[in-house]
């Protein structure tokens, strides 16, 4: 049995106008935040701490902890909200930013309270004009009832919240990247080190980067404190989490549940989530469990708890909450590509291995599908995702076989994950569909139980 | 306080071989001064690294195992090892080289860059053979013009950065970027607006490809066709070090070195490329006598037995001081000093002056503590600029104290009639009206404008306009000089080696060596016979030839016609003198008037020594030989002195050179080594300048300001053919109140005119002009602005007349 | 070619106004001007040089690394139809191909009566939602033929669609450009006022609580 359903960030899910500051106020919102005004910022950051608050954007870092990387009196400290959701199969910030405004608002206005940050740049993603216009009356309702602005609720508490937004363009989501975007450049990383923007960041100064979800843990968390917060999820991954799972199950939907203690089986086979797989006649496949990026899993991992260390020991990560679900009538190769050209179509260009190497992969990859493979083309992409990410890549055991799972992360020659992120379904794939690979370039066409765009050779 | 020092270096082991490396040393440098080359694309010392090519990555292990890092990234850290030679070391290199050939064009036999390709090269050195990748290759429409000087083919582009981060980082000129995202990448320029940068051509030299080529040098040669020397560019006097590039005896390329005092490898255009004009087919090549009213080519015996005969006619005749020396600051020291030699001890006259009323007092130069530039850009230091746009007239510098205040924390406090091209790093930027100078020093020394936390000040001061007499520039140095005793001085002196004239002695009551006429010295001691009385500057020459007491005018590669702000006391001078003897390469609208023409060699064509702003002398080295019979300068000088009864005692460049090290204190057994060696101390005494009594403006005039702009009518650039094509038009231009009162249509021609005489231009609005002031560039072909200008007034006011509309 | 109305010059300051450093508004303002003008001209992007502090290859090295900013005119509806693996398991591929031909484009074209610009896109967040797609950054769920027909029809017809696979919103689409229809506004007498990064002041409520 599944760990029963609770709700933390989603809990006005179910009202139509969830969205309201009315609706908002009548279901205990800015609560948290009065409750974190009373008491000093050091105590609310210590609170924070103490409930394990992880990171939902991907790296999953407690918040608390990064919180205190600023270095010591250098000021001001800005807040900049990671809205910028566009990882493949990711889907539950904009949720968030469309039906619970006033919750993402009140959680940013906490962080800034709690760490001392002295302005506060909201990003959403460009693409999504509701979460625009959402958010922006939310922030304007807010700063009329007084709850933004100077002398937040008569205390000497002030910020400003500033919206922004981008304009198409999935790198921005990498938080250096974000902060370059958020100065008016090119939304191309920063280089490492600093690791952290919160020792140089917007303006070269110190930048919290806190993603949608994991602020709107915050209200929640400062009313009913981190212990309450704690007795959900695991001991090393407390609360709840969102998770997207799409494809090819009966229900695919975005659902919270309990974190660290909740299996990939418990989600897709549960009758509170996904119900199992679209039709009893086609078994799991291959299941990406952690957005675009992740390495593959296949159906022996089902039973690993949705919780960081375990799923990157068994050589995958959970990532931005994000399972896309195939089953047995996928093409290995198809399912590849398509993931390839969204990095190939998505790397920023700054390095060279990831500039030339996804496009490159992306060229090899499309004509093996379209019945051009050479026998050299497996080698050569392994070998291509080597020059991007050089020695052994990360990827899940295959216990048939006799292989040990590589644990993650990837090494890389670039400067951040996107362009490794491409060689993650290459050798996902190839370690375990070798066969459709080889298949495709020497039979030229491949039954896969039904394809779902039947391939037929272009020239043959 | 028990605290060790710091420690203040860091052992790092390169493979396998330990070495002491500078806190903060990036890896790719430390190894690099090691002898350990790792390839790099878009790293460049003097640029902040971005890490984007991948190339020069390399194993380095701070003791959590051994990992692939950019090494333009990494510093070293004590008990870091670093191995560039391992397994994983070369597949990721060669990784990136095949990367980078994938999109690149494999037309090295075409392409300018062959033989000299950083890609090229590595590809050969460490790259793999064939390549994997058999589909097409980008495409993009052939080279396109970016600038009227620089060609950009994109395909060959490798995206590292480096023009690009140039453009903005040193330049502070984003006009090219980076534009599309991820394989789409171009550099390019926003449509129709051109990459219009006074510094473009250091975009050709770092482009570590053919991407970047330069319209003067394309396909005009191939690399290994060209031999060079290491020498200084004199297209101003910041003296920047070059390399001179030739091919059968013709200078083709002229590449920036760096120099870590001077100009840290960077170049202005016109620097680089006005070697256009040594190989102008206008270049003389024999001297000329005028004969019946017409200069004719004749015999160096002829020419140089008729410039003597007028010299010793007028000595015996009217005494020494007859004959006047102007110019000179083209020369190389060695010719200076030669010269200088020349007029004070065979010929006896003092009136001699190597500025042509363009500059400062000579005198007051020469008694201020110098600063060098690196002194000038002191981290948290401030600069007092006193009139001239750095930007305009000493290029490279305006380099150095632009990223001495954008990134090592100087600032800047401007005092002048108009912006300049520091004005937006400006902390305080005072404007005042020309001739209100001295005032407004005056004014910001009340108000105590010095913070305590100034640093070390450096004032930078020159002439910002003709049209302002350089009295009242000369009073507000002084009064700096009195009220701010530590303060050092960078003089903003413009000609290439107009420093290397002033100690040379090629001035009114100097002598070589920062030394003044009258006093007793080694030097006057050696030379036996020098003027006791202190001559005429540039002014006094004129106004005495213009009146016939002058009877042999030498211009040694001057032309006060053009450069003299008065242009009507120049011609009247060129009239009046009985002889003129003219020095030159060309002919110009002053050489062209002189009886005697001798040719003279120029830059590239001698050996020597010029001296820079700093008062540092760096090497001239010879690459072509001169056009026909042209001779050097010194040799001139010598021939002249024999035909004069005289000696100057020297017989080779370097024998004058030896000379000048022995008998100048300032020179004294003084090394210069390529990087150049610094000339120091003077036993000029200071004396305060006042400030001239200026007239308060009448308001219907306006002030004139003839500024100088670093395209302008200057003869190397008029004869490079690349740069004449960027001269601007002339235009009066007029803060848009002054303009909006005028009444007329922006473009239309307007009458300027002054006591002195008048001239007609376009007009056109500009706010970044000062009320009440009208700015015309100085020397530009078709506006003769100094014709407005009068030596009789310190400041020059303008009525604006609209004329009747023609056709 | 235009630049912005004075309307929106006003807008467009108080815009910059929110940030501490006026070059963080360029990507808002670049959305401004493609609200105007329906893509993003070069009068515009020299307009916004001007108004920011930097040269117009500066706003285009910017603007032109974001998809959003369309340098050419485009449809008066840009759809978006996302074909990455989510979608694409549930048949985004062949929505595409019906989406083809039912607006007679490929993908990257607009129809000739200017009304459509067909896309096949990234990944746009609905994959559990598949297949999914975008006109003018307003959602659609769950799209079959059918309704991607009738929206068409919709569209062309009323400029609105109540199509009940739309996600939660109104059935209006304003043109391409048009993005969020609320704007934050701030008020002066609201605000805390811009952290200048040069300031180097520690907020009041951590300095003057103890
Ligand atoms: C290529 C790439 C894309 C990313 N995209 C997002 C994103 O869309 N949203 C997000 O919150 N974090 C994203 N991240 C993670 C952020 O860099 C950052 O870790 C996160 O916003 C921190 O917030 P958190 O600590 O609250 O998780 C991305 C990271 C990478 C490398
Ligand atoms: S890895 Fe790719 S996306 Fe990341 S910085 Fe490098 S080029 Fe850009
Ligand atoms: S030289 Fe280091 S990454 Fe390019």
């Amino acid at each position: 049995m599944a760990p029963p359903i609770v709700h933390i960030v989603c809990e006005r899910f179910r009202y139509p106008d969830s969205h309201t500051l009315d609706r908002y106020l009548a279901t205990g919102g800015y609560e948290g935040l009065r409750r974190a005004l009373a008491r000093t910022p050091e105590d609310v950051h210590e609170e924070v701490r103490n409930a394990n608050l992880l990171g939902r954007g991907g790296a999953g870092f407690p918040a608390g902890v990064k919180w205190g990387f600023a270095p010591a009196g250098v000021w001001p400290r800005y807040l900049v909200v990671n809205g910028d959701e566009s990882e493949i199969g990711t889907y539950k910030d904009r949720p968030l930013m469309e039906r619970d405004p006033h919750q993402l608002i009140e959680g940013c206005l906490i962080a800034c309270y709690a760490a001392g940050l002295s302005q506060c740049f909201l990003y959403i993603r460009g693409e999504m004009a509701l979460a625009q216009e959402r958010v922006a009356q939310a922030l304007n309702d807010a700063y009329a009832a007084g709850y933004i602005g100077r002398n937040i609720l008569g205390s000497n508490f002030s910020v400003d919240i500033c919206l922004h937004w981008g304009a198409g363009a999935y790198i921005v989501g990498e938080e250096t990247a974000l902060i370059e975007s958020l100065e008016g450049n090119r939304g191309m990383p920063r280089l490492k080190p600093p690791y952290f923007p919160a020792a140089i960041g917007l303006y070269g100064k110190p930048t919290i980067v806190n993603n949608i979800e994991t602020l709107s843990n915050l209200p929640w968390l400062l009313r009913h404190g981190a212990d309450a917060y704690k007795q959900y999820g695991s001991e090393t991954s407390p609360g709840t989490r969102l998770f997207a799972i799409s494809g090819h199950v009966k229900r695919p939907g975005v659902y919270e549940v309990q974190h660290g203690v909740t299996t990939f089986r418990d989600l897709f086979f549960d009758e509170q989530f996904c119900q199992g797989m679209r039709s009893g006649e086609h078994a799991l496949k291959m299941f990406i469990p952690g957005g675009g990026s992740a390495p593959w899993f296949f159906p022996e991992q089902l039973d690993l708890p949705l919780e960081a260390r375990p799923v990157g020991a068994a050589g995958s990560m959970l990532g931005s909450g994000a399972i896309v679900v195939m089953d047995d009538t996928t093409d290995a190769v198809q399912a590849t590509l398509r993931v390839v050209r969204f990095f190939a179509r998505e790397s920023c260009g700054k390095c060279t291995p990831c500039r030339e190497g996804t496009g490159w992969l992306e060229t090899v990859l499309r004509r093996i599908l379209d019945g051009h493979g050479r026998s050299s083309d497996i080698d050569l992409l392994l070998d291509i995702g080597d020059n991007i990410s050089p020695g052994p890549y990360p990827s899940a055991g295959w216990e048939e076989a006799g292989v040990a799972p590589v644990p993650f992360p990837p090494r890389q020659t670039t400067i951040c994950p996107l362009g490794p992120s491409a060689v993650a379904p290459v050798v996902s794939a190839i370690r375990r569909f070798r066969h459709e690979f080889e298949a495709r370039i020497t039979r030229r066409t491949v039954n896969i139980p039904f394809t779902v765009e039947p391939q037929e050779p272009a020239h043959v | 306080m028990s605290d060790a020092p710091p420690k203040s270096t860091v052992t790092v082991t390169i493979d396998g071989k330990e070495l002491e490396a500078k806190p903060g040393e990036l890896v790719i440098d430390a190894a690099e001064r090691d002898g350990v080359y790792i390839p790099r694309f878009c790293y460049h010392h003097r640029m902040k690294p971005v890490g984007m090519c991948r190339m020069c990555l390399v194993e380095i292990d701070t003791g959590r195992g051994p990992a692939l890092q950019p090494s333009c990234m990494i510093p070293v850290s004590d008990g870091m090892k670093v191995d560039t030679t391992s397994e994983r070391t070369k597949k990721a290199q060669d990784g990136v080289l095949e990367f980078l050939l994938i999109n690149h064009p494999l037309d090295c036999p075409v392409c300018d860059k062959g033989g000299e390709c950083p890609l090229q090269d590595q590809t050969m050195a460490y790259g793999p053979g064939e390549s994997r990748f058999i589909e097409e290759k980008r495409h993009y429409e052939k080279p396109v013009a970016i600038s009227e000087l620089v060609y950009l083919d994109r395909e060959r582009c490798i995206l590292c950065d480096r023009c690009t981060r140039f453009a903005k980082e040193v330049a502070g000129d984003p006009l090219i970027h980076f534009i599309n995202r991820g394989a789409n990448t171009e550099v390019n320029t926003f449509p129709d607006e051109p990459f219009r940068s006074y510094f473009s051509g250091n975009t050709v030299q770092i482009c570590p490809v053919g991407a970047l080529t330069a319209a003067p040098y394309r396909f005009r040669a191939r690399p290994w066709d060209l031999e060079e020397v290491e020498s200084t560019c004199q297209g101003c006097a910041v003296g920047c070090s070059v390399t001179v590039q030739s091919s059968r005896n013709r200078v083709l390329r002229s590449l920036g070195v760096d120099n870590d005092a001077v100009n840290w490898s960077w170049l202005c255009d016109r620097g680089r490329f006005n070697f256009e004009a040594v190989n102008h087919p206008d270049r003389l090549g024999e001297p000329m006598v005028r004969k019946g009213g017409q200069l004719q080519q004749v015999r160096w015996s002829e020419a140089l037995a008729a410039a003597a005969r007028a010299i010793r006619t007028a000595v015996a005749d009217q005494g020494p001081q007859s004959v006047a020396v102007l110019g000179g600051a083209r020369l190389s020291n060695e010719s200076q000093y030669a010269w200088a030699k020349l007029a004070k001890a065979v010929i006896g006259t003092d009136n001699t002056d190597a500025q042509l009323g363009d500059g400062l007092p000579a005198d007051l130069v020469q008694s201020l503590p110098r600063a060098t530039i690196a002194q000038a850009c002191a981290p948290k230091g401030t600069i007092v600029l006193l009139g001239p746009d750095p930007k305009e007239q000493l290029p490279v510098l305006y380099l150095r104290l632009r990223h001495a205040i954008v990134e090592d924390g100087a600032k800047l406090v401007e005092i002048g009639a108009a912006p300049t091209g520091l004005t937006k790093h400006a902390s305080q930027s005072v404007r005042c009206l020309p001739g209100d100078l001295a005032e407004a020093v005056r004014s910001l020394l009340d108000r105590g404008f010095m913070k305590a936390d100034a640093g070390p000040v450096t004032v930078v001061v020159g002439r910002p306009a003709l049209s302002e007499d350089a009295t009242a520039i000369a009073a507000a140095t002084s009064m700096l000089h009195e009220a701010l005793p530590e303060a050092r001085f960078l003089p903003a002196l413009v000609r290439g080696n107009v420093f290397g004239a002033l100690d040379m002695g090629l001035a009114p009551g100097l002598l070589p060596g920062r030394q003044v006429v009258g006093e007793r010295s080694e030097l006057a001691e050696a030379w036996q016979s020098v003027p006791k009385d202190r001559g005429l500057d540039a002014t006094g020459i004129l106004q005495a030839a213009a009146a016939g007491q002058i009877e042999v005018l030498v211009l040694l590669g001057a032309d006060p016609v053009n450069d003299f702000p008065d242009r009507s006391l120049a011609e009247r001078a060129l009239e009046g003198a009985s002889t003129v003897i003219a020095v030159d390469q060309f002919l110009t609208d002053s050489s062209s008037r002189a009886h005697v023409v001798l040719a003279a060699a120029g830059w590239a064509e001698v050996d020597g020594t010029t001296t820079n702003l700093e008062g540092r002398v760096l090497p001239l080295r010879q690459k072509v030989t001169p056009p026909g019979a042209a001779r050097a300068d010194w040799m001139i000088a010598t021939e002249l002195a024999l035909r004069l009864d005289g000696d100057l005692g020297v017989d080779s460049i370097d024998s004058i050179w030896q000379e000048i090290r022995r008998l100048c204190p300032s020179h004294r057994d003084l090394d210069v080594t390529d990087d150049g060696g610094l000339a120091f101390g003077t036993s000029v005494p200071f004396a305060a300048v006042k400030a001239p009594t200026v007239r308060a403006l009448d308001p219907s005039a306006l002030r004139l300001v003839a500024g100088r702009r670093m395209y302008d009518g200057a003869v190397l650039t008029t004869h490079s053919p690349s740069l004449a094509a960027l001269i601007e038009s002339p235009t009066v231009r007029l803060h848009p109140e002054d303009f909006a009162g005028l009444g007329i249509e922006p473009g239309r021609q307007v009458r300027v005119s002054s006591p002195a005489g008048s001239i007609e231009l376009a007009a056109v609005a500009d706010p970044t002009v000062g009320r009440g002031t009208a700015a015309i560039v100085a020397n530009v072909p078709g506006a003769e602005v100094n014709r407005l200008i009068s030596v009789d007034s310190a400041v020059t006011d303008v009525r604006i007349d609209t004329m009747a509309a023609r056709d | 070619m235009p630049r912005l109305t004075p309307e929106n010059e006003r807008l467009a300051r108080e815009i910059i106004d929110r940030y501490p450093v006026p070059r963080s508004a360029l990507i808002p303002l670049c959305h401004l001007a493609q609200e105007q003008d329906g893509w993003l001209t070069d009068d515009a992007m020299t307009h916004l040089a001007e108004l920011v502090g930097i040269t117009p290859a500066e706003v285009l090295g910017t603007a032109s690394f974001y998809e959003m900013f369309k340098r050419h005119p485009v449809g008066t509806y840009h759809v978006n139809i996302c074909t990455q693996v989510a979608c694409m398991l549930l048949g985004a591929d062949e929505l595409l191909e019906h989406a083809s031909k039912t607006l007679d484009v490929h993908p990257g074209q607009t129809t000739s009566d200017g009304l459509f610009t067909l896309e096949d896109a990234e990944c746009i967040a609905a994959c559990t939602e598949a297949p999914c797609l975008q006109i003018n950054y307003r959602y659609f769920h769950r799209v079959s033929n059918d309704d991607f027909d009738q929206i068409v029809d919709d569209l062309r017809r009323h400029g609105r669609t109540t199509v009940p696979t739309r996600s939660n919103d109104t059935g209006d689409i304003p043109p391409h450009g048009v993005l969020a229809r609320v704007r934050q506004h701030l008020r002066p007498d609201q605000r805390a006022g811009n952290a200048d990064p040069n300031s180097a002041t520690a907020p009041a409520w951590l300095s003057e609580g103890r």
